[in-house]
Order: C-alpha cells, then structure tokens, then sequence
C-alpha cells in the first residue's frame, strides 16, 4: 500500500523518500517564514515612504535572524497559577499544524511529499487545530483578557470556515477532484479567472483565518492587552510568531495552487513560478495590511454571516449550473460570464448589507 | 450602516499605496547623511564673547530658570567689571533664546552644533573656557542676521523631490 | 442612530481600568470603564498625570519669561499657545502691533494650524487600525512645515517666537519663496490622503454614527473648535470675535451635521484646505519692511486690572486670563484649555458602544495632555 505513493523512478524505500523530503520542505518552510517577515517589513516600509531594516546584514537579510537569536535567549516567564501542561504545549499545537499543511502542497510537476487524493480536505481539516492551540493559550494563562481574546478568535475562525470551504467546493467541482495534483493538472485556465467570486471570498475568508489585516483585532493594540499572547515570553512567544508568518506563507501556497494555476506557466523553470505566484500573494496579503483599517468584532462576524456566506451558496449554485450545461466549446466563454455575475452580485448585495450593530442601550 | 461604495473606496486606498513603490523614501540615513540645520538653528550650547561681555547681568536676570551663573569683581584699570566666572548649566537651560535676546552688547551667541551629549550630568555645565567661538564651534545666526547669513543654506524637505510623485 | 435592545442574560458589570500608560492614545489619561460584556456602560476620566504647575510657576516670572512656559502647554500647536498669551497681555497693556507682525502671526498660525490638523487626523486614522501610514504619510507633509518653522526660528517644537508687540525677529529672506512652494503642493497631498482613506468602507462602518455628540449638549458643557463645528454649531472665534487681522481674509468655515468621529475627521481636513486659501491671500498681501516689534520697555509693567485673550487654536477656543496688580509678573494667569473642556462629554459619548469604539472616540477629539493637565 505505502509503495503506491512513491514515483515509479525512485530508488530506494518508502521510509528513506519520506525522512529526506520531509526535512527539505521543513528546511523550505521554515526558511521562507524568515524571508518572508524580512520582505513583509521591507515592502510595507517602502509603501510608507520609509525604509525598512537596512543595517544587519546586505539589505538587512539578517534582521529576522537577529529577532530570532533575541527570542531564543529571553527568560521563560510562566504565570504562577496557570495550567502548566496546557500552557506547555498550547506553542506547540498551534505551530505544528501550519507545517502539516505543506505536505500537500505540489512544489513542481510530480514533486509532493504526499499525493492524497483527499487533499483539499486534508488542508481544511488540519488548519482549524490551529485554533484549539490558540485557545489552549488564551485559557491557561489565567488571565481575563486572554480568554476574551481567544474566544473571539475562535468565534471569528468558525464563522469563517463555512464561506472558505463553499468556495473551495466550487474549484473542486471543476477540477473533478480532491488531489492538488490533479486541480493543478486540470488548470488549463487558472480558476481564478472562472471562478472570480469564490477567489474574493475565499481570500477574504483566509485573511481572517489567519487573523491579518483587516481581521486583527485579536492582535492589534485597540484590545485591551495583547490578547492570547500575553503571558508568553521568550520562544513560545516566538512560535505563536513563526506560526502566524507559517499560516500565511500556507494560504499564499494555497492559493497560488488552487487559483493561480500552480507551478504551471510557459518560459520558467516550474518551481520558480510556484515561488514567484507565492510571492505575489504574499505581497497582495503585506499591501492591503499597510491601507485597510482593522474592523471590529461584530462588524466581522456580520461581514461572515451576512455577507460572505449567501454569497458562497449563490457561488456554488451557479457553478453546479454551469457544470450541467457544459457547452462544448471551450471553458474561455465563462470566464466573461463569471467576472459579470461577480460584479453584478456583490454590488446588488452590498445594498443590502448592514455591517454591525450600532449603539446598545444601557 | 450599509456597506456603501461596493468596495471601491477600498481599491482607491489600495492604489495610492501602491503607488509608493515608484517613489524614493524620504529617511536620511544619519550620521552617513546628514541634513543642514536651519540657519538659525538653537543649539546645544551657548557661545561666549569675553572681549565684549562687560559683566552686566542682564542675561543671567533675562534667563527664567536661572541657568546662567556670573561672579564678578572689580576692575579699576578699564572701567568695567572683571567676569571671574561665566556658567551655564546646559543640563537645565531650555534654550529658548532669551538671554540672547537681552544682551545690549552682543556678547552671547546660542550654538551651532547639535550632537553634544555627554555621560555624565556634571559635565553639561559649560564654564567659560568651554564657551568660546572656535572655528568648530560655531555660532547660529539665531537673533543675529549678518552671522546667519556666513551659515550654510538650510535643507527644506519641500525643496528636495524626494517623496514627490 | 438605531439602538438595539440588549438580549437579557445575567451579567455583571466589572470595572477595568485602561491605564495612564498605554500604546493607542495620546499623553497619559486614565480611563475608569464599567463594562457589560463588551458594552461599556460609564467612563470615569482620570487626568493629571502631566501635570506641571505652570499656572503657578507663571506668576514668578516676568511676562515675557512667560513664553517659553506657554510653549509648553499644547505642545503641538506651540506658536497658538504664544500669540493667545501676547495677545492677552497686549490687551491687558494697550500694545499696538505693528501690520507686518500681524501677517507674519497670521500665517504662522495658519501653518501650525496645518501641522496640528496633520498630527490629529494622522493619529485618528491610526486607531482606526490603519496600521501606521496615514500617521507616516501625515508627518512626512508636517516635516515640510516645522523645516519652514525651523527656518523662522530656530526650533521645531517649542518655538518662543511671538513677543508682546510683534514677534522676536522678522523671517529670512527664503521664508515666503518657501511657503509658496508648500502651498503650492499642499492641496496635492491633501488629494491624495482623501483617496487614499476618505471612502473606505471600513472606516465609514467603524467611524460614521459612533460617538455622536447631541448640538445641545456641545454648546451647554462650552466644547470648542472641530468638535463643536461637527456637531452643527456655527461657531469660530476668528469669524464671531475676530482678533489680529483676520477679518480682511476671505474663508469658510466647515461645518458637519451629525456630530460623529466621522465629521470631526471631514471638518479638520476641510480646515486645513480652508487655511491654505488663507495663506495664499497673507502672502499676496504681505507689506514689504516695516518693523516686527513694537518698541515695549525690557520689563512690562501693565496697569492694575485684568484681561482675556483668546483665539482659534486648532483644538478649539485657547484663551487666557490675566490679572495684574502693577507689577512685573502676571498676579494671576489662568489658561483656558480647549481640550479639557471638550473632554467633558466623552462618557456620554461612549456609552452603549464597545471598547474598540472607545479608543475611536477618543482619538476623535484630538486630546494633548499638555494642555488638559498644565
């Protein structure tokens, strides 16, 4: 059973296959985290006409080291009446999972570590332990404001899977399967351009998973103490850190695989157009934190349910529609017709949206 | 409160941002570049002028925290007030100017220079050696035309182009 | 603005108190909150943290040592802070000011008024959670106009310019060519700030409608300056009781509807256009020489009796009172802060709303603790 998995020109065992590429996409993770909090600070540095970390290292390639040793020899301050196992191993629970995510993840024609055929539920399924490891955290430090942050965290995560999982049931419709391999495979046309609704509201849906701008009130200093990371000092701070950087550089490489076509694309090397579709995300995800105001928690949840979540349904019934009466010309012809009912539903729903409540009587 | 505009406003947000890419940032890299100071600049220190000074006091009177400290005796051969000790406390002075202002006889001068920090709070006290005008020690024109305009022009951000579209 | 009516379940209302140190509002102000929930349902305001005894410390000096204290009350509009204080003590004394001094004071006033703006709407875009550039963009344009202060006097914060009877010297040559390239530029980058934040949906869900201030209440608590103006009241003191010269320029005066965060916001920036149409008028009419100072003794001595100055400062009305008795030194001298004023009304702004509004709020009415505490 386990040698089905292997590509039929490999030397060697299962178990040799899986240790060598499983530390080479644990070493490429864990080194783009690093270029990616450098690039982040640079760009959103150049946007507001100023200049990001220049002085450690050529162009301040080494500041994010620097952080990191920083990090590594700060003292480990725990708070006297927490839940020590929990609050142990909470760090742990809400990282390992954003490095889980990459085992399926195609890096170029034929390279991935694990070819499931469930993939995209694999993904879905894995990304949300990331929450119960930030609600360990929140619970066991002992401390109001924490657990106020890390309830609202998980209310906002719940409340977005729902539009995020409808949208990817749209792609999984036109690809005809669950593995990445194949949705990459049956990207003649990215899915970006015939499924221009479902990529809005999945990226929305993303950006507040992994709790970035405009979706950081957990995080942002408006709340009144740093929220679940508060008690956390030293390298378990330092992994909430990665981890956050870790879900990011996850939803780029998942985009760029379900939308953007891959690795796909003519001229370059495969594996450079994977990079450089991941960077593009990524520099789309750094360029509307620097512009956009955050929202606040009602306006969020409001933002799931009201608007994002019909939204998705009304996605999936006109893709089901449009498998069934499959033209027999090309795929190009609805890619006109999507961009338009894009539009056309989200400026008719905007309408009609309230977001929020507004003033409680006290 | 409807969610008006469909999402433009949002897109107009987002292109002034992007349009910064295309434009230099406007941070000088101190102390590799350094900008000119204004001409008039109040500087760090106070500059004195002992051939002029005749021991009046009316800076030390002029200074509202009491900054300035001058001992005197007399002098009976030129007619004027022998200045034994001339002192400023730069730790408590606010360098606001006045004492300048007050002197009839254009003996007090306010500093050029900006970058005096020193480790420890005694020696922030200048003592008349170290007030006087030395070609690295300069004097601001602040009060004082004819010394401001021997001073380099001052570099405005509104005349330099970075940050400009 | 619709109110929803609360789902009853059984909870307790706690205090928790948002301490004199913390990163999302300006100076050192301590807020007492009782909240339900979310839902903040009284605010107590605890200030006095800066506190400096300048009121005091004012009555031992002679008054032009006053200037430098006044510097340091609203520190970010410092040139305000200075020509309120002259002119009190010129009414207090009967000093005529000469005509350049007049429109040299009127257009550094209308630029410090710019900087101040820039400052507020900057830091109140911040708390919106524009992360930090609106405040970057913001202060790269206010550099512009504390180079142009620098070039005047030496300083960029705490300027000690005006003197009673004029200002302290008369600008450089470079000053007015200068002024009239920033000008020049200015309504470009105001253009694009507003594209940049004005329309965004976000902000008109997080700013229009919370923390409305009623008309009734602004005018009976004696608010000021752009939180008065939001909430419908005509009302500026450069135009209702002109001082200096400022009934010979031609301007607006902005003025919102509903009295929420987001008409503070549009009357600033709209106030700031309107000070640039000012200045462009100041700077055609400047008259060429002249003296700067008006010929007063070293050591003012004013007759017995008592005066009150005040002018529109960017925070509101900035006044002072002043009492002499005869000699050297103000008998008393009582500031009348426009920000501790309009701070009254912030609990019944924020009741009903939720902490992330608090800080909106807050940011709102453009509080510098150097004036709410002296």
């Amino acid at each position: 059973m386990a040698m089905q998995m292997l590509p039929p020109d490999w030397p060697g065992n299962f178990w040799a296959h899986w240790a060598i590429f499983a530390v080479a996409v644990l070493v490429f993770v864990l080194l783009m985290v690093i270029v990616f909090i450098w690039f982040e600070r640079r760009a959103m540095a150049v946007m507001q006409a100023r200049l990001g970390p220049n002085r450690a290292g050529p162009f301040g390639l080494l500041q994010s080291v620097a952080d990191a040793l920083k990090i590594l020899i700060k003292e480990d301050i725990i708070p006297a009446r927490s839940d020590k196992l929990v609050h142990w191993l909470a760090p742990v629970v809400a990282f390992v999972p954003a490095l889980l995510i990459f085992a399926v993840i195609p890096f170029r024609g034929g390279a991935i570590l694990a070819d499931l055929n469930i993939g995209i539920l694999y993904i879905v399924a894995i990304s949300s332990v990331t929450t119960v490891g930030i609600f360990m955290a929140g619970w066991s430090s002992n401390n109001k404001y924490s657990t106020l942050g890390a309830m609202r965290q998980v209310a906002s995560v719940v409340s977005y899977e729902i539009p995020v999982v409808l949208s990817l049931v749209g792609v999984i419709l036109l690809a005809g399967s669950l593995s990445m391999q194949q949705i990459v495979a049956a990207q003649d046309i990215p899915f970006i351009l015939l499924q221009p609704l479902g990529f809005l509201l999945f990226f929305t849906g993303a950006l507040a998973e992994i709790n970035r701008a405009p979706f950081d009130l957990t995080e942002a200093d408006s709340e009144l103490v740093a929220g679940y990371m508060t008690e956390y000092s030293g390298m378990k701070f330092g992994l909430f850190f990665l981890a956050e950087y870790a879900e990011a550089l996850a939803i780029s490489a998942i985009v760029t695989t379900i939308f953007l076509g891959g690795w796909r694309g003519p001229l370059l090397p495969d594996w450079l157009w994977f990079l450089v579709k991941v960077f593009i995300v990524f520099f789309v995800i750094v360029w509307i934190r620097t512009t956009v105001p955050r929202l606040r928690i009602d306006q969020l949840m409001a933002l799931a349910w009201k608007f994002l979540f019909p939204l998705a349904l009304l996605n999936l019934l006109i893709t089901a529609i449009e498998i069934l009466v499959w033209p027999a010309v090309s795929l190009w012809v609805f890619v006109p017709i999507n961009i338009a009912i894009a539009i056309v539903l989200v400026v008719l729903w905007s309408r009609f949206f309230k977001l929020g409540w507004g003033k409680v009587e006290v | 409160m409807k969610f008006e505009r469909y999402g433009i406003g949002i897109a107009r947000g987002l292109s002034v941002t992007i349009r910064h890419l295309l434009r230099r940032p406007v941070t000088t890299q101190y102390p590799e570049q350094r900008l000119n100071v204004s001409r008039r600049t109040r500087g760090n220190e106070l500059i004195w002028d002992e051939k002029k000074c005749t021991g009046c006091g009316t800076c030390a009177k002029a200074c509202h925290i009491g900054a300035i400290h001058i001992t005197t005796s007399t002098n009976l051969v030129d007619n004027k007030y022998k200045v034994e000790k001339y002192e400023v406390d730069t730790g408590y002075c606010i360098f606001c100017g006045l004492c300048v202002e007050a002197c009839p006889f254009e003996a007090l001068f306010l500093g050029y220079d900006y970058e005096r920090a020193q480790y420890r709070r005694g020696d922030l006290v200048q003592t008349k050696e170290k007030m006087m005008e030395t070609p690295e020690k300069k004097v601001s024109g602040y009060f004082y035309p004819r010394r401001a305009a021997r001073l380099p022009r001052q570099s405005l951000l509104v005349d330099n182009d970075r940050g400009h579209r | 603005m619709e109110t929803t009516k609360e789902i009853v379940i059984n909870t307790e209302p706690f205090v928790v108190n948002f301490g004199p140190a913390h990163p999302s509002t300006h100076g050192v102000f301590r807020m007492r909150m009782t909240l339900d929930g979310e839902v903040i349902v009284d605010m107590e305001p605890v200030f006095g943290y800066l506190h400096r005894g300048i009121e005091k410390l004012a009555e031992e000096r002679t008054y032009t040592q006053v200037i430098p204290l006044t510097d340091r009350l609203d520190y970010l509009a410092s040139m305000s802070n200075n020509l309120a204080y002259c002119l009190a003590v010129e009414k207090l004394a009967g000093i005529p000011v000469p005509e350049r001094a007049d429109y040299i004071r009127v257009i550094i006033a209308e630029l410090q008024r710019i900087a101040s703006h820039l400052c507020a709407v900057g830091f109140f875009l911040n708390d919106c959670g524009a992360f930090m550039t609106p405040v970057l963009y913001m202060l790269r344009e206010r550099e512009r106009i504390l180079d142009l202060f620098d070039m005047v006097c030496g300083q960029r914060l705490t300027y000690n310019y005006m003197r009673v009877g004029g200002v302290s010297q008369d600008v450089p040559d470079e000053f007015i060519p200068a002024v009239a390239k920033f000008i020049g530029e200015m309504p470009g980058w105001l253009d694009e700030y507003e594209r940049l934040l004005k329309e965004n949906e976000i902000l008109l869900a997080r700013a229009k409608g919370v923390g409305i201030l009623p008309k009734e209440l602004a005018i009976n608590i004696g608010a000021s300056g752009p939180v008065l103006r939001a909430s419908g009241v005509q009302w500026d003191v450069r135009k209702a009781d002109p001082y200096s010269i400022y009934d010979r320029f031609e301007f607006d005066v902005p003025v919102g509807t509903a009295g929420d965060c987001y008409d503070r916001y549009r009357v600033r920036v709209e106030e700031m256009r309107q000070s640039l149409r000012i200045l462009r008028q100041a700077i055609k009419d400047l008259p060429g020489g002249g003296e700067v100072r008006s010929e007063v003794p070293h050591l003012i001595r004013p007759p017995v009796g008592e005066a009150y100055g005040h002018l529109e400062g960017p925070r509101g009305e900035l006044g002072f009172y002043l009492v002499s008795d005869g000699s050297i030194a103000p008998y008393r001298f009582h500031v009348r802060a426009p920000t501790f004023i309009n701070l009254t009304a912030l609990a019944d702004m924020m009741r009903g709303w939720k902490i992330a509004d608090a800080i909106i709020v807050f940011g709102s009415i453009d509080i510098c603790m150097g004036e709410v505490d002296r």
